[in-house]
């Protein structure tokens, strides 16, 4: 079945580590990208295509009023053939109060993704967020009354002077909240964004340090109920995000939007990142990345970014006739703790995820 | 041509004393190059020469002259390095002339590549006309520069031509100097055909092309010409001269003229530098004296990165080697790094320059070991060998004695720096033989120096410790005996050959402190911990431990784009072909070289 991103490119501030495509919220944009949004999902209405998630995400979706979800929603129902689709909307704290929770919950959102971070007010204020923690609290604990039950939050690791301590803490007062879902990132300094400075790089944790700060973190959400099930995505058990699973097992998405990356009819395309441009043209332009994404690449690349990992019959299905090498490099690794490879799949440990990018590209050159 | 109106002569200098700049000049005010034409230095058409301000190769050019007394001249010009190094390429060059100018910096006066190029001159009988350049410099001092010219190399000096190469001052009355003071060939034209080969390259088109001096006779396009020293016979296809971009076919040579001969040679092998060249049909008794051999004094080993290239980088040596006689290059095997040569240079930056060559008009990815020097050891057995490859050194057990290099070394600096330089010398093993004063407040310092402990960065060491004001030059003294030890390295427990160097006992330990701590620098972590250890004779005198790599980047690949991702990987494939796998340690090229650099 596939999937639907659709991008809402607007935020009350920008970040200063984020390199995704936004720009300052402005109400006459908003509305007429929103109409191109819709005017992209009619353009779908012929096709009868079958659909189980949507995700709304950005940007700062949820600066949409709910009026303007309901226009996007209304037009999917009418253009797509819905299989009672995981509806998920991304959230900043800042931007919702009960009221609009409970009117994005009657149309049909089931899901909510909340740009947490931290429960440290200083750190989310080296990381230039709105919020305070008590704030998101409050975000969360309205988005349950309004009757979500699917809720996800984002936790930070490397954050400028956080400590083992302070993350403890921060997860401790997550997992508290009533949450079935949290992404834990690590932060990536982006070229060419407020972050990229030497400053900041002499107060983030060193390699070392970040390591365990995600191996803690692996360790304490399990410790919660959190199982881990992707490299960055952590989940009480049937909780894990339907839409991105997509993204690693292959299935196809199509998505909508100044910058929205599509895998629809076998190919990779994307929508160029130019907010203006795809608010005022009648469909939006899509650029093709790959036409015929190597299969079996795809599947160690993604598949290994799970914890459920990597069949090996899957590989030789895929055309891997010579699996010898990858055994033995994979059991080289497993002396290590880096991987393990039972009955037939390989899959990583929180340590390989570590160094997921060597092992990756390793376990592909060998195949 | 009339060879009375023929003047044949080199340029020599100490390196930026303006040898180029001058030659550059000579050839505006001889109308030999247009100026919309000039480029700077247009005789170093190397882009590594233009790169580094430095000329590498002799390069020559055949320029016309019309003097004040009426007549018009044929001038060859052959322009020369002025690198210790080269000094292989000058005496080629200066065998091809009659006189040589010789330039002195007025602001810095005499320096060790003056003296020694100058020797080198006299040596082959050349009229040397001195000319001292950048008088425009405000710390000129031209008085000085003439009595160093005559109070130390002993030639008249003070009416030499006061110049700016570079402000094109006074350059008319070096060219005036050429025609009076430098005499013209006396050759035999009707003699039989005796010209010496001082150069030559392979053209893809025409073969080989020998630049060469015709001392005696002629030869035109159809002549059957004969190399003494391979006894091989080819007919000529192409004769002419050397113009200032390209080569101009004529037909014909004459005795006394500088030109190049191209006979549809293909093998490379055939023309040697320094050979006599003679008509097959009408040989002449016997051949030029030729060059005296050099030998290379430094030796490193040269991969291919890729393996596959093998192949590749046979044939470029090859080529090189035809164009610099004093490279030298032998295959060799290492476990570490696969096929590759044992190549000899007269020097370090020799060394530098024929990596570089390599890379860019070859196009080669190399891996280099760092450069050492031949030893001489006696073995238990007597019998005693010659080892250019560290890895070869035998074990203790059978050495009875070893004996290294040497080399007279003369330093020449302002007497500020004398006690630095003490230290430097004292630092590196030398043995203090005296001291000169060139004048009130230059000396010149004479050590025995042993090869092995210049061959890495004593220039740079001299240079940092003198700012930049001393100079440097040595010759070989010969063998002495010393006590030395092959140092090994292991990463991850395995021995690592090309990695391996000799050094003096004393020294040992600092030196595998050094190295260890450097190659923790420059391997980057592993998937798992790995020691580098140092050892002699299979007992450890150092150790590190290059941590486990914790952490890569963690891409995030939000809203289903998976390309940075990709892009990442492709970055790590691409890092890992400049790495090389020794057992299961990616090692980058660079590693190989940090023997290089346990000063910094």
């Amino acid at each position: 079945m596939t999937g639907l991103y659709i991008h809402i490119p607007f935020c009350a501030r920008k970040c200063p580590y984020c390199d995704f495509c936004s720009t300052a919220f402005n109400k006459t944009l908003v509305q007429s990208y929103v109409d191109a949004v819709v005017r992209n999902i009619a353009h779908y209405s012929t096709d009868r295509i079958g659909l189980d998630t949507i995700y709304f995400g950005g940007g700062t979706p949820s600066l949409l009023t709910p009026q303007q979800v309901g226009q996007i929603l209304h037009c999917a129902e009418n253009s797509f053939v819905l299989h009672s689709p995981e509806i998920t909307l991304e959230a900043n704290p800042c931007t919702v109060s009960l009221s609009k929770l409970s009117e994005y919950r009657s149309l049909g959102v089931n899901r909510l993704s909340f740009g947490i971070q931290s429960a440290s007010d200083s750190e989310l204020v080296s990381l230039g967020r709105l919020h305070t923690f008590g704030r998101a609290e409050k975000a969360v604990n309205d988005a349950f009354d309004a009757g979500f039950d699917n809720i996800s939050c984002d936790l930070m690791i490397g954050i400028p002077d956080q400590t083992i301590k302070s993350l403890e803490y921060s997860i401790d007062a997550l997992t508290n909240l009533p949450v079935q879902h949290i992404s834990a990132y690590m932060l990536r300094i982006e070229q060419g964004t407020p972050f990229d400075s030497d400053k900041i790089r002499n107060t983030v944790a060193d390699d070392d340090l970040s390591s365990e700060m995600y191996l803690t973190t692996v360790q304490k959400l399990a410790a919660a109920g959190f199982e881990q099930y992707e490299i960055s995505n952590f989940a009480k058990p049937g909780f894990e995000s339907r839409h991105n699973m997509k993204y690693w097992i292959g299935e196809s998405y199509i998505g909508i939007g100044a910058s929205a990356h599509s895998l629809f009819d076998g190919k990779r395309y994307f929508c160029p990142g130019d907010i203006g441009r795809f608010a005022s043209s009648p469909l939006q332009q899509t650029v093709s990345e790959d036409d015929d994404p190597d299969k079996l690449e795809e599947y160690v690349m993604l598949g290994l970014r799970l914890t459920k990992g990597i069949s090996l019959s899957k590989l030789a299905e895929l055309g891997a006739s010579d699996l010898s090498g990858l055994i033995a490099k994979a059991a080289a690794y497993e002396r290590n703790d880096l991987c393990v490879l039972k009955d037939g799949v390989l899959r990583l440990t929180p340590k390989g995820f570590l160094v997921s990018n060597v092992l990756i590209s390793e376990f592909i050159q060998i195949l | 041509m009339d060879q009375k109106k023929i003047r044949n002569f080199s340029i020599i200098a100490h390196i930026d004393h303006g040898k180029s700049t001058l030659a550059d000049r000579i050839l505006e005010l001889t109308d030999t190059v247009e100026l919309r034409e000039m480029e700077d230095q247009l005789l170093d058409n190397m882009d590594i020469e233009r790169e580094r301000g430095i000329t590498i190769k002799a390069r020559a050019v055949r320029l016309k002259y019309h003097a004040d007394d009426g007549e018009d001249y044929i001038f060859n010009l052959i322009d020369t390095p002025g690198h210790v190094d080269f000094n292989y390429e000058v005496s080629r060059s200066l065998v091809a002339c009659e006189g040589a100018i010789l330039i002195v910096d007025a602001s810095q006066g005499i320096e060790a590549q003056t003296l020694a190029n100058t020797y080198l001159a006299i040596e082959n009988d050349l009229e040397v006309v001195p000319v001292i350049n950048k008088i425009d410099l405000p710390s000129a001092d031209p008085e000085r520069a003439c009595n160093e010219v005559e109070n130390i190399i002993g030639i008249p000096a003070m009416d030499a031509p006061r110049i700016s190469a570079k402000m094109g001052i006074n350059i008319k009355e070096v060219l005036e100097r050429v025609v009076s003071d430098i005499p013209a060939p006396e050759g035999d034209d009707n003699a039989p055909l005796k010209a010496l080969i001082f150069d030559s390259y392979y053209d893809q088109y025409k073969g080989v092309i020998i630049y060469c001096r015709v001392k005696d006779g002629h030869i035109k396009v159809g002549d059957t010409i004969r190399l003494m020293a391979t006894g091989a016979q080819f007919q000529t296809v192409e004769i002419g001269y050397m113009g200032a971009k390209e080569l101009v076919s004529v037909g014909e040579l004459h005795a006394g003229e500088v030109g190049y001969i191209a006979a549809s040679i293909k093998d490379i092998g055939d023309t040697r530098v320094g050979d006599t060249v003679t008509n097959a049909d009408d040989p002449c008794d016997e051949a030029l004296p030729g060059y005296k051999k050099v030998n290379p004094m430094v030796y490193c080993g040269i991969y291919p990165a890729d393996g596959a290239k093998y192949g590749d980088l046979r044939d470029a040596l090859e080529k090189l080697v035809l164009n610099d006689a004093s490279l030298s290059f032998e295959p060799e095997t290492s476990v570490a790094l696969g096929f590759g040569f044992r190549c000899g240079f007269l020097g370090l930056l020799h060394m530098e320059i024929i990596q570089e060559r390599l890379e860019r008009e070859y196009n080669l990815d190399l891996v280099t070991t760092a450069p050492s020097v031949t030893y001489k050891v006696t073995l238990t057995s007597g019998e005693t060998v010659t080892i250019y490859n560290p890895t070869n050194y035998p074990d203790t057990g059978i050495i009875s004695s070893a004996q290294e290099p040497v080399v007279n070394a003369h330093i020449y600096t302002p007497s500020d720096y004398v006690g630095n330089i003490m230290e430097l010398c004292q630092d590196r093993r030398g043995t203090f033989k005296d001291m000169k004063y060139i004048d009130t407040n230059r000396v010149d310092l004479h050590y025995i120096l042993p090869l092995n402990e210049i061959v890495y960065d004593f220039f740079d060491a001299l240079k940092s410790k003198t700012k930049g004001y001393a100079s440097f030059d040595y010759e070989m003294k010969g063998y002495e005996p010393s006590k030395l030890v092959k140092l090994d390295v292991l990463l991850n427990g395995e021995p690592v050959d090309a990695l391996s160097f000799i050094v003096h006992e004393e020294k040992a330990y600092s030196r595998a402190r050094r190295l260890v701590e450097k190659l923790k620098e420059n391997i980057p972590r592993q998937l798992f911990e790995v020691p580098v250890q140092a050892a002699i004779g299979g007992k450890i005198i150092a150790r590190e431990t290059i941590k486990a790599l914790r952490k890569d980047v963690l891409a995030k690949c939000y809203g289903g784009d998976i390309t940075r991702k990709k892009k990442l990987l492709e970055k790590q494939k691409e890092g890992k072909k400049r790495m090389r796998q020794l057992g299961s340690v990616s090692v980058p090229q660079e590693a190989f070289m940090s023997v290089l650099k346990l000063d910094d």
